[in-house]
């Protein structure tokens, strides 16, 4: 087990990589890139090329990359823009943590994503949370009832949760608890429609709750759509098993033979689906954010698209890559954990 | 058909179903799923009221300012947006781009991870490995992340076919990030079944590997590829439609019904039938087309030498 997990770091670390490579080449592509964004739309030729000497676009895209990688303060660079090479540079490099400097607003990459991260990580916990405790009862209750009128509910529940865009979701939430339903006793909108807190005063607890209901019923439909027909078919596959028979047969209850027998086993691809899925409830920050103007790594990307900052969207792309391939190995590592008939070799 | 009459004298009781050719019985397991038929009906309604848009008699881009922010009514039958156009018309061209986005992007990622696959599960080896580990490389990205990137970054290049973000930019984009599943499960069904006996059999014939991957061994593992391709073209339509709402997607003036969303974030609060009807479109669109997978799946389940190719989950 040991041996498989450190080959399977030394794989990531060759998969890191080849993905740092491809993406850092994807963004240096792009068009306007630092130059536009410190000199403007506009600029003077010679003010272009100073630029392009100061961040050092005048070298070639490898030796680039390895300043981006490993940093360049072990060499000389040109700092002042006069074409001589002749003061040690500042950067440390990605791989010492230094991801350089955000081109909106000039303060590091990582700051900017250090401020923005718990924010997503409480909306997105939340609604994980949330998700996941509706969507465990839900399964486990149609599979025990397969084909009853609960179970034909709940399925077509299921399918329909999954079709709904999130982004569609948002707005019709909004329309119905902000524009429709108003609080009885203030006769203001009964929910706020974006935000993490109001404006005025300091901070509440009700407050911060009622900031998060939409947002997290936006987010987490999709999800128990998803987790409860999974969980549903893992354990209809489970429960025609012998080893329930027998359960029953040496008469425990039902209720024991569901949940200490057949769900310890029904849940285990879930638990492992759940770590597959993380980065994928983060990317989808990036919709719920920009619709209840969340202050998280969401809506940072997407301002970042926008204003094309390409050290900050280069960052986040690097972690996240990073944290899905992480989420890889948990997975399959945890997997093996709880299941002892896989092993791998 | 001549194996076929050998059968028919030697068991010539045989029930009415053993007569029916592999595709037969797929569409007659097929009709069984209600669910699968309800989608065919209500996707295929949408793609011919789309496709005969120009019907309408009213215009999707000349706007009418007098009749704006008009609600639904028997003239206007889901209201006018922001300027007065007949947001039903508008809904209709969108879902040409829409739908046009998902069949391109699919076709592209079927044209990229079908031979994919094939080589790495016919090959083996050193091939295997390779195309494994570019398809693992593709996968550890954070997909909607780099669609976001790529879209934000060519929104600036004009290139003579791939304009600002035109349907076949944006359908490219989208297909180059998600032919990975097509890959695993072509490479997954052609190692199963290159070991078959008919395969051997093939190559003993002096087939050459061209034929055997593309006459012998795909129309055997295509099953799995028409469902994934089902679900495919869901995802593509909704990827388009959360690229269009960041505006990042197809741009205004050009409709998609992403795009309808992201023009009525504006006014939706008052003239809320701007954002509830071209989401009703997407909704309807994906829950059809899953629908239609899932009868597809279902149909195409006898194949029990794919079942271990399941790699979905």
């Amino acid at each position: 087990m040991t041996t498989y997990i450190l080959r399977r770091l030394i794989q990531t670390v060759g998969l890191l990589f080849i993905l740092s490579v491809i993406l850092f080449t994807l963004v240096n592509a792009a068009p306007g890139g630092p130059i536009t964004a410190y000199a403007g739309r506009r600029p003077r030729p010679e003010q272009v090329e100073r630029l392009k000497r100061q961040f050092g676009l005048d070298q070639p895209l490898p030796l680039q990359y390895v300043y981006w990688l490993v940093g360049n303060d072990w060499t000389k660079i040109d700092t002042d823009g006069d074409g001589i090479q002749d003061e040690p540079g500042a950067r440390k490099g990605i791989l010492r943590g230094d991801f350089g400097f955000s081109y909106r607003t000039r303060q590091p990459v990582l700051d900017e994503i250090a401020k923005r991260l718990p924010n997503t990580v409480t909306l997105m916990g939340i609604t994980m949370f949330v998700a996941l405790a509706i969507a465990i009862p839900l399964g486990i209750y149609s599979a025990i009832k397969q084909y009853s009128l609960f179970d034909f509910f709940a399925t077509t529940f299921s399918f329909a949760g999954q079709a709904v865009p999130e982004f569609w979701l948002g707005l019709l939430l909004i329309i119905v608890f902000y524009a429709w339903l108003k609080n009885p006793v203030t006769g203001e909108p009964l929910l706020p429609s974006g935000g993490i807190s109001s404006l005025d005063g300091g901070f509440s607890l009700s407050d911060r709750l009622a900031h998060l209901v939409l947002p997290v019923l936006t987010g987490t439909l999709g999800w128990i759509a998803w987790y409860s027909r999974f969980l549903r078919s893992s354990l209809l596959e489970i429960l025609p098993l012998n080893y329930l028979k027998s359960a029953r047969a040496r008469g425990l209850t039902e209720r024991k033979v569901i949940f200490k027998h057949a769900l310890s086993n029904a849940m285990i691809p879930i638990v492992t689906l759940i770590a597959l899925d993380l980065p994928y409830i983060f990317t989808g920050a990036v919709l719920i954010e920009s619709i209840f103007a969340w202050p998280g790594m969401g809506r940072l990307y997407y301002q970042a698209a926008v204003d094309r900052d390409y050290p900050l969207l280069l960052a986040v792309l690097i972690i996240g890559a990073a944290f899905i391939i992480l989420c890889n190995l948990v997975a399959d590592t945890l997997y093996a954990y709880l299941d002892p008939r896989v092993r791998y070799e | 058909m001549n194996s076929i009459s050998g059968a028919q004298e030697l068991a010539p009781a045989n029930t009415p179903a053993s007569w029916l050719t592999p595709q037969q019985s797929v569409w007659k397991r097929f009709k069984r799923h209600r669910g699968a038929i309800a989608g065919m009906i209500i996707f295929g309604a949408l793609a011919t009221l789309c496709i005969f848009a120009f019907l309408s008699p009213f215009d999707s881009e000349k706007s009418n300012l007098a009749e704006k922010f008009l609600p639904p009514s028997s003239t206007y039958l889901l209201g006018t947006d922001s300027l007065g156009r007949d947001l039903l018309t508008r809904i209709l061209y969108g879902g040409r781009i829409s739908l046009a986005v998902g069949g391109i992007a699919v076709a592209i990622s079927l044209l990229i991870g079908v031979p994919v696959g094939a080589l790495a599960g016919y090959y083996g080896g050193r091939i295997d490995s390779i195309l494994m580990r570019v398809t693992d490389a593709f996968l550890s990205l954070p997909s909607f992340l780099v669609l976001i990137l790529l879209a934000a970054m060519l929104r600036e290049v004009e290139l003579p076919i791939f304009q600002r973000n035109s349907v076949l930019t944006i359908s490219l984009v989208i297909g180059i990030l998600s032919w990975m599943t097509f890959a695993r499960l072509v490479r997954a069904a052609f190692l199963t079944l290159r070991e078959m006996d008919y395969v051997s059999a093939a190559r003993a014939l002096g087939g050459s590997d061209g034929r055997i991957m593309l006459g012998h061994i795909l129309p055997n593992g295509i099953g799995v590829v028409i469902v994934e391709a089902t679900l495919q073209l869901g995802y593509a339509i909704i990827q388009e439609a959360g690229l269009s709402f960041l505006n990042f997607g197809i741009q205004q003036p050009t409709p998609s019904w992403g795009n309808l969303i992201y023009t009525a974030q504006d006014h939706f609060t008052k003239y809320p039938w701007l954002a509830i009807f071209p989401g009703l479109a997407i909704f309807l669109t994906i829950i059809s087309v899953n629908y239609i997978g899932d009868g597809l799946r279902d149909a195409l389940d006898p194949y029990k030498v794919l079942e271990r190719v399941g790699e979905w989950t």
